[in-house]
């Protein structure tokens, strides 16, 4: 694979979704219906990402129990986010979580066998 | 900040930068983990480093060190870059109207600059009442700090993953996750938002296995219509309500 192309075709298409419209949209109209889907890409976008992250721990199977450390953290941070609504509490303690669980079932699995 | 607003270009440019720090400690990790991950796939430490400078987009730079991983090809890994930073013309749609009466010698960079992260915090300011003349200078205080930042914590990850055997066992990546679900659960105000997120979360399940991260688009694309559909239609078994009436407090 060509890596120069690969950074210039990303950088080129990534800067096509930052500058033009920041640009332009002062002096053109676009319809209602394009900014109305426009705002739930972000959400979308973000979940579509997070959720397989948490729920597909090898990024294969899906595992809902409490041995998937990265859905129990991830829960975690979404009590966090959603009681507080602090970025920074979410992350430390989503972070927090993922490391004391898996220190915790370990520790658990030593003990056990 | 209430009350009494900066006012100088100096004062602007500092209170931007302090608003980002909570941000700037969340991309810490991940940051170094991109740099680990695309080196441990086999991207060159210059191309690593490069994305970061030239992209500057971690969730797609971070989703394309994958895609290398799995040998797909680099029309696919930038298609999927293209989708996946759709989000930004919204963001850039936003911020529009605040910065149209600034020269191209500001909007050029200002636009490079735009982040999830940059936006959350300077869309804030612009929607502050205060008429301060500077306000682009807190937008730029963001992104001085976020894209310094963002270089500095590739570049380490990227010397990390050269010398550091299997660098993601830490865990380190799952801070883009936590980051993300901070970001996402204030912005489910209403219900086609929580229709879009959780339709784009459950159709990103089913359609994982798809080649080439084809997934995430589908699943994008899916919440986004979700949402669009929950907005037309109200739900099943639910009295269709004028507008007004579902801004419940």
């Amino acid at each position: 694979m060509n890596e120069f192309m690969l950074v210039l075709g990303m950088a080129v298409v990534t800067f096509a979704m930052r500058y033009p419209v920041m640009a332009l949209v002062g002096r053109i109209n676009l319809p209602d219906r394009v900014f109305q889907a426009l705002r739930y890409v972000p959400p979308a976008v973000l979940s579509a990402i997070v959720v397989p992250e948490l729920l597909l721990p090898d990024g294969e199977r899906m595992l809902l129990a409490p041995e998937n450390t990265r859905l129990v953290a991830g829960l975690v941070a979404l009590l966090v986010a959603w009681k507080t609504k602090n970025l920074l509490l979410t992350i430390v303690l989503g972070m927090l979580s993922l490391w004391g669980w898996s220190w915790l079932l370990s520790a658990l699995t030593t003990a056990g066998g | 900040m209430t009350g009494s607003a900066p006012a100088t270009r100096r004062a602007e440019l500092l209170a931007g930068m302090k608003a980002t720090i909570p941000l700037v400690i969340g991309a810490i990790p991940f940051g170094m983990i991109f740099g680990a991950v695309a080196v441990t796939n086999g991207l060159s430490p210059a191309a690593a480093a490069g994305m970061s400078a030239f992209v500057y987009a971690g969730s797609a730079q971070f989703i394309a060190a994958n895609l290398v991983g799995t040998g797909a090809p680099a029309a696919i890994i930038i298609l999927t870059t293209l989708v996946v930073n759709m989000r930004h013309i919204l963001y850039a749609a936003t911020l529009a109207p605040h910065v149209k009466r600034l020269p191209q010698r500001w909007l050029a960079p200002l636009g490079f600059w735009l982040t999830d992260e940059t936006f959350v915090v300077v869309i804030q300011r612009y929607e502050q009442q205060d008429a301060s003349p500077y306000k682009h200078y807190y937008y730029l205080g963001s992104a001085l700090l976020m894209y310094a930042n963002w270089q500095l914590c590739s570049w380490i990850g990227i010397i990390a993953g050269q010398t550091i055997p299997d660098p993601t066992r830490w865990g380190l990546d799952f801070a883009m996750v936590v980051t993300f679900i901070g970001m996402i659960v204030p912005m489910v105000r209403n219900r086609p938002t929580l229709a879009a997120v959780l339709v784009a979360g459950a159709v990103a399940l089913l359609a994982h296995g798809l080649p080439n991260q084809l997934g995430l688009m589908v699943a994008a694309l899916a919440g986004v219509g979700a949402g669009m559909l929950a907005q037309i239609f109200p739900g099943a078994g639910e009295t269709p309500q004028p507008a007004k009436a579902e801004r419940a407090p």
